[in-house]
């Protein structure tokens, strides 16, 4: 019995210590820790996120699929997220307000709400230049909602820059497409 | 003249560098070196013949191969045939070799020592003149090789042109290939690869501590941009700019202390210092809009940096401690990314024509000179300069992939790190001091 203990403990050391020997960040995709709810589809604190029975999990074969590459929370609203912008600007255009004003609206009768504007941009130029862009799209976005009504406590502006491209392809229509801001629930 | 003359004690290697290097070696890269593809006209090209080192086949490398590859690279010699089994030790007919038009000749050997280590040397003559130009020998361990070979072609280089070589520096770049992002380092002739960093999130701007031993760089690693400081040695790292919004664009100043940054935490994109470690930061100036990209001048004294705070992105200086800033690109409506030569005579930067963003050069010295234009590619990204200002690295996009490039500053010789399996990005030449 002691010996055993002794070779888990050693076993645990082992494991702790490889656990540290390496430069982290080996894993690709990071799981959000932010909320639970994106870990079990139909828990957390969203109504319409899974609904995959509970009731049939009791089955050892049975794999539930679990899938956190998608904003899961945003699943939970059917508003309108995306604005797009011309080359090289940060103007919101007229023909994004009513995606202003409905998400607007729903920050301001829920202060409990928190939105993430990201900004990007389309492939062409600097990464560090199209960053600094994709922040002030995101950060126009931000003051547009607060005019409205939204608390700046409820917002934060980020960048993807050239980074998070939403379609690929070398022609103006895709480079149109990536010049975006998102409006992500966290 | 001594054979081997005492700056040969020049020539030794840290063990413990050899072993991180057999540490790494399981991430060998898809990808071999850079490789010439354009030659202009080389009107002041030096011919040089390296003859094959004796025995060099008994080891792993090629040394006489590395050596004629660096040289070519650099754009200042072109390689002459060189057959025929010359050794150090040789007395060379250099009537023959003057008939090959050939200006200077190297020959070496590679012998195995005892100790299993490898005793590289070589001779170089002026061909010309028909006198030595000195030689060096170097016991290294079978991993160093391809360095001993690399500061071969450094000293060969100096020799004949006066200026230090930056063959035995090396280089920083990202890769990506599908949602997997490397940060790695190589030799400055793309061998050599090895992981600084793997991430899930993208990674961009690496930036070399003045003494080559850190990276500063952006990670997305927690969802938002957030400068780190990396040791390349030992993977230890830090945030040192995390504040809420976008931190980005880390430019060491030249001692080493502080870090320019471009920070969004109180809105804008905006130029601040911040402490190596994290602390201090400091804004440098209040702009309207986007200001990021800086770098400093080599003596510590200005900034170079991107703005658009004259309705559309161009490049200013400002004095490094804040102040007034000065506009330097006028042509064109997109200029970004500046980078200065060493000596501060020459921005390097990217200028947008129509569709095309190109590496492009202006003479700081010259009042009223005109840019150039020295690619065909109308991608390029990212320029860096080699520590002696007569190379540019940069990213550009070929057949759909991005590659990295290397070029001289007349961009009539140019070498491209091919890569079959990942886009290459965001490289950054290392400091001279390895």
């Amino acid at each position: 019995m002691k010996s055993i203990h002794r070779n888990l403990l050693t076993l645990l050391a082992a494991a702790s210590l490889a656990a540290c020997s390496s430069v982290p960040l080996d894993n690709a995709a990071p799981v959000e820790t932010r909320t639970g709810a994106a870990v079990v589809p139909g828990g957390g604190s969203g109504a319409n996120a899974g609904g995959t029975g509970a009731g049939a999990a009791t089955s050892q074969t049975r794999v539930a699929p679990v899938d956190v590459t998608a904003r899961n929370a945003e699943a939970m609203s059917n508003l309108p997220r995306t604005v797009y912008f011309d080359f090289d600007s940060y103007v919101v255009k007229d023909e994004y307000r009513p995606v202003i004003e409905a998400n607007a609206k729903a920050l301001t009768s829920n202060r409990k709400a928190h939105v993430t504007v990201e900004g990007n941009t389309d492939q062409r130029g600097s990464s560090e230049y199209n960053l600094a862009l994709g922040q002030r799209r995101a950060e126009s976005v931000v003051k547009a909602l607060t005019l409205l009504g939204a608390e700046p406590s409820q917002l934060e502006a980020v960048s993807f820059g050239k980074e998070r491209p939403a379609v690929q392809g070398d022609s103006e229509e895709s480079w149109a497409r990536n010049r975006r801001a998102e409006l992500a629930r966290r | 003249m001594a054979l081997f003359p005492p700056s040969l004690s020049q020539i030794h290697f840290s063990r413990r560098a050899a072993c991180s290097a057999l540490l790494s070696v399981a991430a060998v890269p898809a990808w071999a070196q850079f490789r010439v593809e354009i030659s202009g006209v080389g009107a002041t090209q030096l011919p040089i013949a390296i003859t094959t080192f004796r025995d060099e086949d008994r080891s792993n490398q090629s040394p006489s191969a590395i050596i004629r590859a660096d040289l070519e690279r650099s754009g200042v010699f072109r390689i002459v045939e060189a057959r025929g089994s010359l050794d150090e030790t040789s007395q060379p007919a250099m009537s023959d070799w003057r008939a090959r038009a050939a200006d200077a000749l190297v020959a070496g050997s590679v012998s195995r020592l005892a100790d299993g280590r490898f005793d590289l040397r070589f001779k170089l003559w002026d061909v010309v003149k028909g006198i030595e130009l000195g030689g060096q020998s170097s016991a290294v361990e079978a991993p160093e090789l391809r360095l001993a070979a690399h500061r071969i072609a450094d000293y060969i280089y100096e020799k004949l042109t006066g200026e230090k070589g930056v063959f035995s520096t090396r280089i920083a770049y990202v890769t990506r290939s599908g949602n997997r992002h490397t940060l790695r380092v190589a030799d400055a002739d793309g061998e050599n690869g090895q992981v600084a960093l793997n991430s899930g999130q993208p990674i961009i701007s690496p930036a070399w501590s003045p003494n080559g031993k850190e990276l500063a760089y952006v990670s997305f690693e927690k969802q938002k941009a957030s400068v780190f400081v990396h040791t390349v040695a030992t993977g230890e790292r830090r945030a040192i700019a995390d504040f809420r919004g976008s931190n980005s664009a880390p430019a060491w100043a030249p001692d080493g202390q502080r870090l320019a940054v471009t920070l969004s935490r109180d809105g804008g994109s905006q130029l601040f210092t911040i402490d190596r470690t994290g602390d201090s930061p400091r804004r440098l100036v209040t702009s309207p809009g986007i200001d990021t990209e800086a770098e400093y001048t080599a003596d510590g004294r200005y900034l170079y940096f991107t703005s658009d705070r004259g309705g559309s992105p161009q490049i200013y200086r400002m004095p490094a401690a804040g102040g007034p800033a000065e506009r330097v690109t006028f042509g064109g409506a997109y200029n970004i990314s500046p980078t200065v030569s060493p000596d501060g005579r020459t921005l390097a930067y990217i200028a947008r024509s129509g569709n095309a963003f190109r590496l492009s050069l202006l003479d700081l010295a010259t009042p009223g000179a005109q840019p150039s234009t020295i690619t065909e590619t109308s991608d390029d990204e990212h320029p860096s300069f080699a520590p002696n200002g007569r190379l540019l690295i940069y990213a550009t996009r070929v057949q759909g992939r991005s590659v990295l490039m290397t070029t001289t500053l007349d961009g009539k010789i140019k070498a491209r790190l091919p890569s079959s399996t990942a886009d290459l990005r965001e490289p950054v030449w290392g400091p001279y001091g390895r």
